[in-house]
């Protein structure tokens, strides 16, 4: 028999009194594609960290091919045959692809030699796995499915038998998805072992051989993917029963809330972000915008959100909004009965250094509520604080705590928290579910559909389209600052969605 | 989640550090042929083993207090104001242009009156960086730095051709009249009947420094604004987000910083010099920013650093009055007790969190 490709015995890791990973044994076999799996902060990441030698492990110990094999740092892991893609690609924006492959892997001082012997194996990678990059574009030219390739390539450069990809799918299209899974086929038929990091129940269930579910800290099990299910392994992520759909009644769509007509956004660098948005929001609906990250929704957010200035139309209950003066910022919006709930929680959302009940005021501080004359009431502040806390099951239930030290899903209901019981007449949000785990998100989904039914406008903006098909009413898809059409969520499915979402209308796809 | 305890943040780590100064100048003294342990002990005793001293110690901490105060307050807006020292100056002309040409019946009006307008003239000289930052980018630490220049300029040509008595020959303006003469600290305690050495420095501008420390605590942790200074200064994004305006508060936190650092001039020139002297601050807006960066941008760790930095100032006098240790030397020590508070915190820092870390898991 083979020895396993790698093989973890006992690893543990503790960061002060948190156990990121505790005794976990793993074996990969080479030539299969492994997938591990497990809620946010459940150790996935730490585990991969030590394996790429970016963190030492408290004990436990690493064979590679049989092996035992100490990795202080990333140089050996290398040196041992990993290669990492991260989530977030560690490119150098203005190198070329060619450049950014033997960068760190040079031959000697003088580059010639090195960018010719990397031209000739990257041609040959290219035939062999699909891997088709132009050698000599600027990395900042290239969309980022081509970044991801060049990640790979540069792992492959290295002669990696071991690729890890740490959520490699969360910024591709599904059609790009599939391009990178048929990659991943073709490198494991080639014989390289790879491992795939991922939330996503259903790229672990097209992709992988084997699974292995981490639940705090600790692997719950490891089961061949062809004898689970998507709701034995959710359990498994989870450790109780949960709901993969969200339960809900039809619409009862009521009055336009929102009205935008001809919605222009041009950036610093005078790129036309948005080009002429048309879209409504009616009381009592949830209108999802679907589309791949970075083709304007985030700008659309922002506008109505107030952190970002346009041209056009946008009534909230028939009167016109400021876009441009002093009362487009977002302060006015919250007196508009806009609520907002940004894409990134803690870039926006939160101020993470405070405390938690600090930024249960956050953006609402002009309150009278939370003002007695010339200081802030800190103790009505805490009050409702606690009150949110409970009513929003956030855990640690202390909201003496600064924001950064909850864990991704409870930071996203301090957010909704404070946003949702505002009793807005429209709530923006974005991305409601990124980094938040399994469990929560039925939460957040079920506070969502909540606020729906009290009659409020929602718009969505999700770069999941599981969960735009699931939550919203009405389904808009934008490319490239337009709008491609509408449809209904029981009327479509990710593969029409895919195709709008890659900029292709009904024309287009009959003659393809 | 805490790595260690907040006393440990608070008061074990700056003073692991100022051990670390206070040894390696222990080290450059041995090295010129001195002893370390006399010359610490003259300073201590210099600084503070008398009231004498004491009246030297408090009067160059109430400086420190207000620059350092003034750095703090950018600092939680996420501004390096580098400009304490031209604000401090611009604060001086504030001073003197009220105390010389308005009549006072009594010091205590005179010293409000010449309080806001030290802050105001601090504050406008801090306000014009903070526009240029906040409408057209000009970095805020490049801009302060260049104001410093432009301030000490300003002042030249303002005492020279404008303040100066006829027939005086140093660039300095006339005397302030009697009734603005502040009382010491000396005035006030012998009052009361506690003896206190006359001739010292120190002065009423103290206690407004304390209250300073009170109002800035206050401003920054309990107001509405300081919510908003805070959040600026820890995202701006996220301050976009929740409607607080950067133009809005980059002006105000600089105004506030620069009228803090401007307020420094009741100290020196009302209290102590009774006159518009050139170069009046002597470095102390330089000092703040050790200051603020060793109390943690913390009100009262402000006016622990200040004690610590007027005793560093008073004891280094006395270390170059009574021996050979040349002057320059005390500037070295200066400057070793903020590289080991500011830039070489992180080197204490992590050994310690480790340990606390071991004592923790071997607790529970």
């Amino acid at each position: 028999m083979t020895a396993p490709a790698i093989e973890l015995k006992g690893i543990s890791k503790a960061f002060g009194p948190v156990q990121a990973n505790k005794d976990i044994s793993i074996r990969v076999m080479p030539g299969t594609i492994h997938g591990i799996i497990g809620e946010n902060g459940a150790g996935k990441s730490t585990l991969m960290s030590i394996l790429y030698g970016f963190y030492k492990a408290d004990s436990g110990e690493i064979y590679i091919s049989g092996k035992k094999t100490a990795i202080p740092d990333s140089q050996a892991a290398i040196a041992a045959g990993i290669g990492m893609v991260f989530q977030h690609f560690k490119l150098v924006e203005n190198f070329t692809v060619l450049e950014n492959v033997i960068l760190g892997a040079e031959d000697g001082a003088r580059l010639g030699p090195s960018l010719s012997k990397a031209r000739k194996e990257l041609t040959q990678l290219a035939k062999e796995y699909e891997l088709n990059v132009d050698p000599d574009a600027l990395i900042e030219n290239i969309g980022v499915g081509m970044q991801q390739r060049v990640e790979i390539l540069k792992a492959l450069y290295r002669q990696a038998d071991i690729l890890i990809l740490d959520e490699p799918t969360g910024v591709l299209t599904p059609a790009e998805a599939d391009h990178l899974f048929r990659i991943l086929e073709g490198l494991k038929a080639q014989g390289k072992t790879i491992i795939l990091i991922t939330h996503k129940l259903r790229e672990i269930m097209e992709v992988t051989d084997t699974v292995s579910v981490m639940r705090r800290g600790q692997m719950t099990a490891t089961v061949k993917t062809s004898e689970t299910s998507p709701q034995e392994l959710a359990e498994l992520m989870v450790g109780r029963k949960v709901l993969l759909r969200v339960d809900k009644k039809p619409a009862q769509p009521g009055n336009k809330v929102l009205e935008v007509e001809n919605l222009e956004v041009v950036d610093e660098k005078g790129v036309k972000r948005l080009k002429g948005i048309d879209l409504n929001v009616r009381a009592g609906e949830i209108l999802g915008i679907a589309g791949v990250a970075g083709n304007g929704q985030s700008e659309l957010l922002e506008v109505l959100g107030g952190t970002q200035t346009a041209t056009g139309t946008v009534r909230v209950n028939g009167q016109e909004i400021d876009l441009t003066g002093a009362l487009s910022d977002a302060r006015s919006r919250r007196a508009r009965g806009i609520a907002h709930v940004p894409e990134d929680r803690q870039r926006e959302g939160l101020i993470m250094d405070f405390k938690a009940w600090e930024n249960v005021a956050f953006g609402y501080h002009h309150e009278e509520e939370f003002n007695a004359g010339l200081l802030m009431d800190q103790a009505a502040i805490k009050e409702d604080a606690v009150g949110k806390f409970k009513r929003f099951d956030v855990r640690p239930d202390n909201p003496m705590l600064e924001a950064k030290s909850f864990s991704g899903g409870n930071q996203q209901k301090i957010v909704l928290a404070r946003e949702i019981e505002r009793n807005p007449e429209l709530l923006l949000i974005g991305q409601p579910t990124r980094g938040v785990d399994i469990g929560a998100i039925e939460f957040i989904h079920q506070r969502i559909v909540e606020l729906r039914d009290a009659g409020k406008a929602i718009l969505l903006v999700s770069v999941e389209l599981e969960e735009i098909l699931s939550l919203a009413d009405r389904i808009a898809v934008i490319f490239d600052g337009q709008m491609m059409g509408e449809r209904l969520p029981t009327e479509t499915d990710e593969k029409e969605l895919g195709l709008l979402m890659a900029g292709m209308t009904g024309q287009e796809r009959e003659a393809s | 989640m805490q790595t260690m305890p907040k006393w440990a943040d608070i008061l074990l780590i700056p003073l692991i550090n100022l051990m670390l100064a206070f040894l390696i100048s222990g080290l450059v003294i041995l090295a010129i042929g001195e002893d370390p342990i006399a010359a610490l002990s003259l300073m201590v005793d210099g600084a503070l083993g008398s009231s004498y001293g004491w009246g030297f110690t408090l009067y160059y901490a109430t400086n420190f207090i207000f620059t350092g105060l003034a750095v703090a307050v950018a600092f939680h807006a996420a501004l390096f104001n580098i400009g304490g020292e031209g604000q401090a100056a611009l604060g001086g002309l504030g001073v003197a242009l009220i105390c010389l040409f308005f009549p006072w019946p009594h010091w205590t009006i005179a010293l409000l009156a010449a309080s806001l307008g030290a802050a105001a003239f601090g504050a406008l000289w801090a306000t014009i960086p903070a526009y240029l930052q906040a409408k057209r980018g000009s970095h805020i630490v490049i801009t302060t730095i260049m104001f410093n220049f432009i301030a000490a300029s300003l002042l030249n040509y303002v005492l020279v051709e404008i303040l100066r008595p006829p027939g005086r020959m140093d660039p300095s303006s006339a005397g302030f009249p009697e009734a603005t003469h502040l009382p010491t600290i000396s005035d006030m305690l012998n009052a009361v009947g506690i003896p206190f050495a006359a001739r010292t420095p120190a002065n009423v501008t103290l206690i407004i420094a304390l209250i300073a420390c009170v109002a800035v605590y206050f401003l920054i942790w309990r107001t509405k604004l300081g919510y908003q200074i805070r959040a600026f200064g820890k995202s701006e994004p996220a301050a976009k987000y929740a409607g607080i305006s950067s133009v809005k508060i980059t002006m105000i936190a600089m105004a506030i910083s620069g009228g803090l650092a401007g307020m420094m001039a009741i100290n020196n020139v009302m209290g102590e010099a009774e006159r518009l002297v050139l170069n009046s601050v002597e470095g102390a807006g330089f000092i703040g920013i050790a200051v603020a960066l060793m109390g943690r941008s913390h009100p009262f760790g402000v006016l622990l650093a200040s004690l610590l930095f007027g005793f560093l100032y008073q004891g280094g006098a006395e270390l170059a009055l009574w021996t050979s240790i040349p002057r320059d030397l005390i500037v070295v020590i200066q400057a070793l007790v903020i590289l080991f508070t500011g830039a070489l915190d992180g080197m204490v820092r992590r050994p310690v969190e480790q340990m606390f870390l071991m004592m923790r898991k071997r607790g529970g």
